[in-house]
């Protein structure tokens, strides 16, 4: 089965193609069947295949299937390399991916452009595998930007609202700005090893770039751009603007790309690199550092939201913070662990979102909703197992990342202690804002009717991440051969203790503010300090209002001022001056011979002075 | 001989459409037609089974061995006095851009179908010589005689746009007029210095191209008479700050005449660059390759800013030809192995995606009868075919990996990095002004409410098998582009690029 490689992205493919080019034609049901279809299919090669693999005990298995480009020394092929981590992302990618697909033929029925939806996500499907299948930077890079496209798709998928376009774009835009970043450092790497096939670019760069002088230069250039690739993808600081703007988006797209695949590339990419980052361990230290900043400010701001798809939005930013925390620690296996577990319980939170706003009719303002728990059991019960994963109540999927994380942000060298009080600070708000969410939504008075939208497509993929989402802890993620072993050491029981009771601390801060009562929220994010300190919260600390008076507005404003192109207005000039110019001359043509014989003495007069003078 | 005979049909054919007005106005197009069928059955049979006409004998080849493996070459006298004569080639590099200009031959055509009703046998006269004025300059190797093509493409060029243009079509067709000659005058300037100081050198006057490779000039003089070439060139690519021309006479043109501008025109300034400039005058082009470098940045940044700003749909993708085009020049002074093969296959690529959005602006004016993009919106409801097609168009111009525009775009800067990492890293934000500018023509044309409820018919069947030709290209080239790097790759090399394993 492992020859049949290929065919893992390949069939997502053929399915976007089918539905494609029968656009309009295919009536829900097939196109539901080819859109789901051929991501489970995919899965099931996937699974057979990744069976044989781990029997094979290969530390990597890789495929060429055709050389893309050979121009003078550079080469880059389309070769597909499976090894432990790509593995694991080929599994959640096809697995969750198709739960997310299945979801979606409910959530998305009746819609006119049904099969214009499946058609996106098997292609980003395919972008996405071919993302994390890649052997060398080049495909990854095809991938990335094939996933940054489904995305911009997808985002602005309900076209006719212009805010949803307007997401779309920022989206795009600002994502591409970390690509620009990512190919700067793909060209430095190339020029500096000769290569971009990943393992063989690590491999020489180990071996030629010495830790210092020159050498740690480069480590370091070229990890910076790829990290400015993986903070606009992975939607980290400062690049993490545009994430909350996807949530325009229909919900399993959310669910699927902005939760649980897409925007945790950045974490793969640096996994997938990560001798290049231990050889930069300056770099790898900002990672973290980061991370730690991007996980407290997405808690804060999440805490002071009112949308319940940007409250899982600016969680996702938090969760990825941590994924990069670990990375910044050197804890490569928890970070990929930690993406296992997130795409577990993130899709299960999106898409329970999804179904409770399906039940309140479009309604995603959670201040409108309270006291769901009895109209929308499904949900509230659902919502609960997703929320104790995310906040990582021990026994729970998020429990067990999460703690290696923390153990290891603990456990390591230097600095590691700050990063490890952000990130239990972080743990504290997690608790805090997820229950802030949960509470409002599922507690207190009900002030609106909502009703449980029912059928096998909807609940199951839910209830099966919702197993996933506690018990998933328990899977080991085959990365023994990818990383280097890192010594794990048991935290003291004293930290243990604080891991384990910040975010129950969390919770019951929010319960007693959002249940009982105990603060007047209204008024305190009403007065003066509470005010400004909510507003800079609510928007993501300014930074919209920054780039848009920093970037945004001067380029557009500028562009509008020279809409009709100045250069154009100097070649305008010329031909203005050469007809004033030639009107001044034909101006003496008057057909007047007294003038005409008047010029003639005056010239002849000032020749004769010129010579009798000079 | 058959590359006269792909000039001589399409001159044939051009008078045949012009005599065949009389019939009716129908028979041009299909006199037009049929020469240019025959033209494309000959370039596919040049590129698929070259042997069955004899091409690339060993005779031929081995005459001017050194200067690459010329498929095809042909040589007669024509005024040997002055050292002029016949001389027209093929590499695989003029094959492909041959191939291209027929191959976008068809799609003008396509797109004038059912569009131009008025004077058609002139129309198809004027389309078919431009084409063959084309051909000629992408042929031929005298340099007197690729003077006399240069010509000949421009001025039926000229016709074109200023009888069947838009509302201000006197003015672009002037502007594209003057632009042309005037640069083209410091070209023949500079042609006769060369020629001048090689006969004062050797005392052989000629034309030859191969002859005057190498020629020796005073170094006071070599760089003003490389400039008279590169002038010429950049104002054809064009380069800023020699690009005003092509808004104004993008915008006003016919569909057909706008394809073959962005499609074919354009490339002949980029093949000037590559074919003369710089192997004529190595040394001086890499004593002025920061400058050009640097042209071709700002071309990209200030162009797609342009672009962005337009609410013309026509003078946008004008603008973003223009940005485009940066990156050819960026790449081909670049003068590396991956630039220019990037250069390379930017041109072939721009080619078909230019083409292609310049065929759906005019089909969306042809329907509604406007280009102003703020008067639109919300198409993908009402043509979701044609809608389809921009997106993917768009998408490929913003160099989306797995087509063609983005291998030719990667692989330039690739190769330039190594040359200039500063500019370079400029150049790389086109990727991102690049999204900026074509995202905003899906938003206003294809997203959003059609708020003046325009309704338009959708992509008729022809219309739509044109696009999927043109996509069909673009996928070759983006997941298998080795295809051309390969027939690319002997002509650069005699150019004098050097391709270390």
């Amino acid at each position: 089965m492992l020859d049949l490689l290929w065919l893992v992205p390949t069939i997502p493919l053929i399915g976007f193609l089918i539905l494609t080019f029968t656009q309009g034609k295919l009536s829900e049901v097939p196109a539901g069947i080819i859109g789901a279809g051929s991501i489970g299919l995919a899965f099931v090669i996937a699974l057979l295949a990744g069976i044989q693999f781990i029997h094979s005990d290969a530390p990597f298995f890789s495929q060429h299937l055709w050389t893309w480009m050979s121009v003078g020394s550079f080469k880059a092929g389309f070769n597909l390399y499976l090894d432990g981590v790509s593995l694991v992302m080929m599994f959640i990618i096809t697995g969750i991916g198709f739960l997310i697909h299945v979801y979606a033929t409910g959530y998305m029925h009746d819609d006119p452009s049904f099969a214009r939806f499946f058609a996106y996500m098997n292609l980003f499907v395919a972008a996405m595998l071919i993302l994390v299948l890649g052997d060398n930077l080049l495909l990854l890079f095809m991938g990335w930007e094939g996933v940054g496209l489904c995305s911009y798709l997808l985002i602005g998928f309900w076209y006719t609202d212009p805010y949803n376009g307007y997401c779309a774009r920022k989206a795009f835009v600002v994502t591409r700005v970390g690509d620009a970043s990512m190919a700067l450092g793909l060209f430095l790497l190339f020029q500096s090893v000769g290569t971009l096939n990943i393992q063989d670019a690590m491999h020489i760069a180990q071996a030629q770039w010495p830790t210092a002088g020159g050498g740690a230069g480069l480590a370091t250039a070229v990890t910076l751009l790829l990290l400015g690739g993986a903070v606009g993808k992975s939607a980290q600081l400062p690049l993490q603007t545009w994430l909350p703007d996807a949530m325009a988006g229909p919900t399993p797209i959310s669910a699927l790309i902005h939760a649980a695949t897409m925007v945790t590339a950045g974490v793969y990419l640096i996994a997938r690199t990560h001798i290049l980052y231990m050889l930069a361990p300056d770099v790898q230290y900002l990672v973290g550092v980061i991370g730690c900043i991007t996980l407290l400010m997405a808690g804060f701001t999440a805490l002071t939201q009112s949308d319940i798809k940007k409250v899982l939005a600016f969680s996702t930013v938090s969760q990825i913070g941590y994924m990069f925390l670990a990375l910044g620690v050197g804890a490569w296996n928890s970070a990929i662990f930690h993406l296992m577990t997130h795409a577990f319980f993130k899709a299960l939170l999106f898409l329970t979102a999804g179904s409770v706003i399906l039940g309140m009719h479009h309604e995603q303002n959670i201040f409108k909703m309270g006291g769901l728990r009895k109209d929308l059991p499904w949900c509230h019960w659902l919502f609960l197992i997703g929320t104790v994963a995310l906040v990582a109540l021990p026994g729970t999927s998020g429990y067990f990342s999460k703690e290696e994380i923390l153990g290891a942000a603990l456990a390591h060298h230097e600095g590691g202690y700050i990063l490890w009080l952000g990130g239990i600070a972080g743990a504290f708000m997690t608790g805090l804002y997820s229950f802030r969410l949960y509470f409002l939504v599922f507690w207190g008075k009900k002030t609106h009717d909502g009703h449980e939208v029912m059928g096998w497509n909807l609940q199951g993929p839910l209830v099966l991440l919702a197993v996933l989402a506690l018990l998933g802890g328990y899977i080991t993620i085959p990365v023994g051969k990818v990383f280097p072993m890192v010594a794990e050491e048991e935290p003291a029981l004293m930290y243990r203790a604080i891991m384990i009771g910040l975010p129950i601390l969390g919770i019951l801060v929010a319960w007693l503010v959002f249940v009982k009562g105990v603060i007047d929220t209204k008024k305190l994010a009403g007065s003066g300090l509470g005010a400004a300190l909510h507003r800079f919260w609510f928007t993501q600390w300014g930074m919209d209002w920054l780039y848009d008076r920093v970037f945004v507005f001067p380029y557009v404003g500028l562009a509008r001022l020279n809409k009709s192109d100045f250069i154009d207005s100097i070649y305008n000039g010329i031909a203005k001056l050469t007809l004033v110019l030639h009107g001044l001359v034909s101006d003496t043509q008057t057909g007047q011979l007294r003038w005409y014989a008047l010029t003639m003495i005056s010239g002849v007069l000032l020749l004769v002075s010129i010579g009798v003078f000079l | 001989m058959i590359l006269v005979w792909l000039m001589v049909i399409l001159f044939a054919g051009g008078i045949g459409a012009a005599l065949a007005e009389s019939r009716g106005a129908e028979h041009p197009r299909a006199v037009a037609l049929t020469a240019i069928l025959i033209d494309l059955f000959l370039v596919i049979l040049m590129l698929v089974a070259p042997d069955s006409l004899g091409l690339g004998t060993a005779s031929t080849v081995a005459q001017l061995g050194q200067h690459g493996d010329w498929l095809v070459l042909l040589k007669a006298e024509w005024i040997p006095r002055f050292g002029v004569s016949f001389i027209f080639g093929v590499d695989g590099l003029s094959l492909m851009l041959v191939a291209l200009t027929v191959f976008l031959g068809l799609m003008a055509l396509g797109s004038a179908w059912g569009e131009v009703k008025e004077r058609t046998g002139f129309f198809y006269f004027n389309l078919l010589w431009t084409l063959a004025g084309v051909i000629g300059v992408f042929t031929a190797l005298d340099l007197f005689l690729f003077f006399f093509f240069w010509e000949v493409m421009l001025i039926p060029m000229y016709f074109i746009i200023a009888i069947w243009g838009h509302e201000n079509k006197h003015y672009a067709a002037m502007k594209f007029f003057i632009f042309t000659q005037v640069s083209g005058l410091l070209m023949l300037l500079a042609i006769l210095m060369l020629v001048y100081f090689h006969y004062s050198t050797t005392n052989v006057l000629t034309f030859n191209y191969f002859q005057l490779l190498g020629t020796k000039l005073p170094a006071n003089v070599a760089t003003w008479v490389m400039l008279g070439f590169f002038v010429a060139f950049a104002t054809k690519l064009p380069a800023v700050p020699f690009h005003n021309w092509l808004p104004d006479a993008h915008s006003q043109a016919p569909t057909a005449g706008s394809v073959i501008l962005a499609g074919v025109l354009l490339k002949t300034g980029a093949y000037g660059l590559l074919r003369f400039t710089v192997p004529l005058f190595p040394d001086e082009s890499m004593a002025f390759a920061p400058v050009a470098m640097t042209m071709g940045v700002v071309s990209i940044l200030y162009t797609a800013m342009v672009a962005f700003a337009q609410s013309d749909i026509k003078r946008l993708i004008a603008y973003t030809s223009v940005s485009h085009m940066g990156f050819v020049l960026v790449g081909i002074y670049a003068w590396n192995a991956q630039a220019v093969q990037g250069a390379v296959m930017t041109m072939l690529a721009h080619g078909f995606s230019a083409a292609a959005l310049f065929m759906l602006a005019g089909g969306l004016q042809h329907r509604i009868h406007t280009r102003d993009m703020d008067k639109m919106g919300g198409f993908w409801g009402v043509a979701p075919k044609l809608a389809f097609m921009a997106l993917f168009f768009t998408i490929a111009a913003v160099g989306m990996p797995g087509l063609g525009n983005f291998i030719g775009e990667f692989l330039v800067l690739l190769g330039s990095f190594k040359v200039n990492i500063l500019l370079t890293g400029f150049a790389t934000m086109g990727v991102v002004v690049a999204a900026v500018y074509s995202l905003i023509v899906i938003q206003k044309v294809f997203h959003g409410k059609n708020k003046n409820n325009y309704t338009m018919a959708d992509l008729s069947a022809v219309e739509f098998i044109c696009y999927a030709l043109l996509m069909i290209g673009l996928v070759w080239m983006g997941m298998y582009p080795q295809t051309m790097l390969n027939m690319a790759q002997p002509s650069l090399q005699s150019l004098g690029v050097a391709f270390p394993g």
